[in-house]
């Protein structure tokens, strides 16, 4: 069962920031619920590597005859983490871009009175 | 009057070059340790984001021109296209310096824990400076035109 | 030296838009004459080894490249028998898009450098469309799913930042947004099903997942997450919802690149339904389920078409409608997998493809010409075009037709083969999609005669034609167009043929990667 917490962390993490993106109006939240699904998901790609008793997969920190690749922990998922982490900072930048353009223009952030495109 | 106080104007200067330091050695190490290109920009740009914290965007705009940062930003990913074509005749992205003895980066090191050799690993270390550099410019440049687009007066649309 | 370029092409694919793409800042210093042609050279580099690959795979089979290894095909060294390297793979399907979207980008990169007046940072927005290129290639070559997942994330970036490009209007700001929130969101739901199922299999290869799957539940949920998301990026509905705004706000000659990287999308869901679940999905279900959302599709599109009063939004949602066109076909072929008519099906699905991404994309252009020439994009204020703006009249003629899929234009060939089989497979859905053409071309002849035909309205006085350089875009779309209606035989039998029995047969991507050296 303490195996599963991380999922159930995951889980949550995602339904809150779901629940930023669709039930709030201020852009700035929705930019920042999207960054929570994102950490979400960038949780349960690192989670999904785990193996019990395993140790960091760093050749020099492993104390002598170890196992490899038997006792450690999967490193590609965290190969995946940290591109997807990347990904995140850029789209997140260039979301953050888009508001300030958008305060700009409309010297408001509330998303219902930023809306001419309606059909 | 908007200016930070002077305590906090002499600290960040006393600790700008030990992230940076901090950071670069991170980027060196890219393959013996967890780090790499990402993670050890990323340090240096919290260290510029630090000073433009600290000293206000005026400040650092005077002294660091945009088209700087955005030609060392094209030499970073050049360098990294043109690593990534060196060993074309073999595949692309083919590790040409890797387990040569004589070469730069060129030793082999042996399998299982060991100390770490920095002299190993072949192209990585420099695809990681060359990363390293795009990464600095390019989050560097994020920060200071937020900070300068979102000035209370004026601001450059 | 005995340099293969054959063998190295599905990197140099890669490789070369993306040098060009962080060169064009350096070239830029230059003069713009420069740049422009630097890029217009690249793209059509690009495409002339493009089309060395497909005669190669035509004659040769699947091409495999393995980055980093010590021959380009060696997916298993050292008798280890998992796929290790990141490995594209190109088939009959890969190469046909890829034919489309560097014909698309060649034809927006030469209709750019007389488009733009005389806008500021101009660099900026040719690297970020050779960015796009390089973004939709990737998409389209790769046998990895954690590498397409990079590549869609790199086109959505491209492509948001090419929607802004006119920043001092607040509607493309919002188009830009809104399209990019969504599209954030439903990447994190591929990387999730992307987790899903490497933690199941233990492989990102598309090829090891296709031979080790099994239908388990978590695999259901995984696909469920692949087909909406990449179905909310393909503009299908109900999801197709930023496609008007996104396609009717930004710069025309974006449009058309836009329009190619959503075909890219579409290109996923085939490549999942097909090959990576192909030996275990249940073929009538999914088929029936694709033949229903595009019906609701063509539905969609047409009738919201009808009461748009904005020039761009009008050929959106008529895009939005033909992409229905493809997945009814690509749907027919999946829920009557033994009948004779399902390869018919699956071919005009296909062919349909090519002919949309041209029709559209020669409608978006015209209606960025007008835009040009006249800075007015409501159909109230346009009228009486065709005294002064002769070529384009004609442009939107061919368009128009090829849209309706009236003969001799190439969407007739796509169109004939869909209404054939899906009759077939059940009368009402060849119904419905023969009277959401004749209402397309309805549609169209209503806008071509309010815009160009009827009497000249006085603000519209010293319109002129639009310069050479989109002149020369509009008519390499409009030959190609003609040409295939004139000819759909020889296309057919040479590029899409060999597309649909690439993705008919998923045995012969898996073999390539698993079964030799």
């Amino acid at each position: 069962m303490i195996y599963n917490i991380p999922y159930i962390a995951v889980m949550l993490l995602i339904l809150v920031g779901l629940y930023a993106v669709i039930a709030k109006r201020n852009i700035i939240k929705i930019i920042m619920g999207i960054s929570i699904i994102e950490s979400g998901v960038n949780l349960f790609l690192v989670a999904l590597g785990y193996r019990e008793g395993g140790l960091a997969p760093i050749f020099t920190n492993l104390p002598e005859k170890t196992q490899i690749p038997g006792q450690l922990v999967l490193p590609v998922p965290q190969a995946l983490t940290l591109t997807s982490i990347v990904i995140g900072v850029a789209v997140l930048a260039l979301m953050l871009a888009l508001a300030v353009q958008i305060y700009k223009h409309y010297k408001t952030l509330d998303v219902r009175s930023v809306r001419r495109l309606k059909e | 009057m908007n200016d930070t106080s002077k305590i906090i104007k002499t600290i960040s200067a006393i600790m700008f070059p030990f992230v940076t330091i901090y950071g670069l050695y991170v980027i060196m190490h890219g393959h013996l340790t967890p780090g790499g290109g990402f993670q050890g920009g990323a340090i240096v740009a919290s260290g510029c984001a630090l000073l433009v914290v600290a000293f206000g965007s005026e400040a650092i705009a005077k002294k660091v021109k945009e088209s700087d940062l955005s030609i060392l930003e094209s030499v970073g990913a050049l360098g990294f296209i043109s690593l990534a074509f060196i060993g074309i005749a073999t595949t692309f992205f083919y590790n040409v310096l890797a387990g040569r003895s004589g070469s730069l980066f060129g030793k082999i090191p042996p399998f299982g824990s060991n100390p770490g050799y920095l002299n190993s690993g072949g192209l990585l270390p420099l695809m990681n400076f060359a990363v390293g550099t795009k990464v600095i410019a390019g989050l560097f440049a994020i920060v200071l035109i937020l900070a300068i687009a979102t000035r209370k007066k004026g601001g450059r649309t | 030296m005995s340099f293969d370029v054959i063998s190295h092409s599905p990197a140099l694919l890669i490789a070369i838009p993306l040098f060009g793409a962080f060169f064009t800042p350096v070239i830029s210093r230059l003069h713009a004459k420069v740049r422009d042609g630097f890029v217009i050279v690249v793209i059509a580099l690009t495409e002339i080894l493009a089309i060395f690959l497909a005669q190669d795979i035509y004659t040769n089979g699947i091409r495999k490249y393995v980055f980093g290894a010590s021959l380009p095909s060696l997916t298993r060294p050292d008798t280890i028998s998992i796929p290790v390297r990141i490995i594209f793979e190109v088939d009959g399907m890969s190469i046909f898009m890829v034919l489309i979207s560097l014909t698309i980008a060649l034809v927006a990169a030469i209709y750019s450098t007389s488009f733009f007046k005389k806008e500021d940072g101009l660099d900026r927005y040719y690297t970020l469309l050779l960015l796009l290129t390089v973004g939709m290639l990737g998409m389209e070559l790769t046998g990895d799913l954690f590498n397409f997942f990079v590549f869609l994330e790199i086109t959505s970036i491209s492509s948001t930042a090419l929607i802004a490009f006119w920043i001092d209007r607040g509607e493309s700001l919002e188009a830009a947004l809104k399209y990019i929130i969504i599209s954030s969101l439903g990447a994190l739901f591929v990387l999730m099903a992307i987790g899903f199922l490497y933690g199941q299999y233990d492989a990102l290869n598309i090829a090891a997942l296709a031979n080790s799957i099994q239908f388990t539940f978590i695999d259901k949920i995984a696909l469920v997450l692949l087909l909406a998301a990449l179905a909310m990026k393909a503009g299908i509905a109900p999801m197709h919802m930023w496609l008007p705004d996104a396609y009717g706000e930004a710069p025309p000659s974006v449009t058309i690149a836009i329009v190619a990287a959503t075909q890219a999308s579409l290109y996923a869901v085939l490549r999942i339904c097909f090959t990576l679940y192909g030996s275990v999905i249940g073929m009538s279900t999914i088929g029936w389920l694709l033949i229903g959302l595009g019906l609701l599709t063509i539905f969609v599109g047409v009738t919201m078409a009808l009461i748009q009063k904005s020039l761009t939004r009008t050929i959106a949602y008529a895009a939005v409608g033909e992409i229905g066109y493809m997945i009814i076909g690509v749907g027919t072929a999946l829920a009557a997998s033994t009948e004779t008519f399902a390869s018919v099906a699956l071919k005009g699905g296909i062919f349909h493809i090519f002919n949309d991404v041209l029709d559209i994309g020669l409608l978006f252009l015209v209606a960025g010409a007008v835009i040009y020439a006249t800075n007015e994009r409501s159909l109230e204020n346009l009228g009486g075009l065709a005294r002064r703006m002769k070529y384009t009249t004609i442009f939107f003629l061919i368009g128009l037709l090829a849209v309706a899929g009236m003969p001799p234009m190439n969407g007739f060939a796509s169109k004939i083969l869909i209404y054939e089989s899906t009759y077939q497979l059940n009368p009402i859905i060849s119904i419905i999609a023969i009277l959401s053409s004749i209402l397309l071309l309805a549609i169209f002849v209503k806008i071509f005669y309010s815009l160009f035909l009827g009497p000249e309205l006085p603000n519209l006085k010293d319109v002129k034609e639009v310069p050479t350089g989109m002149l020369i875009a509009m008519s390499i779309l409009a030959i190609v167009i003609i040409i295939i209606g004139l000819f759909p035989g020889y296309f057919m039998q040479n590029l899409v043929e060999p597309a649909a029995t690439a993705l008919s047969n998923p045995s012969n991507y898996i073999n390539a990667i698993l079964g030799g050296a």
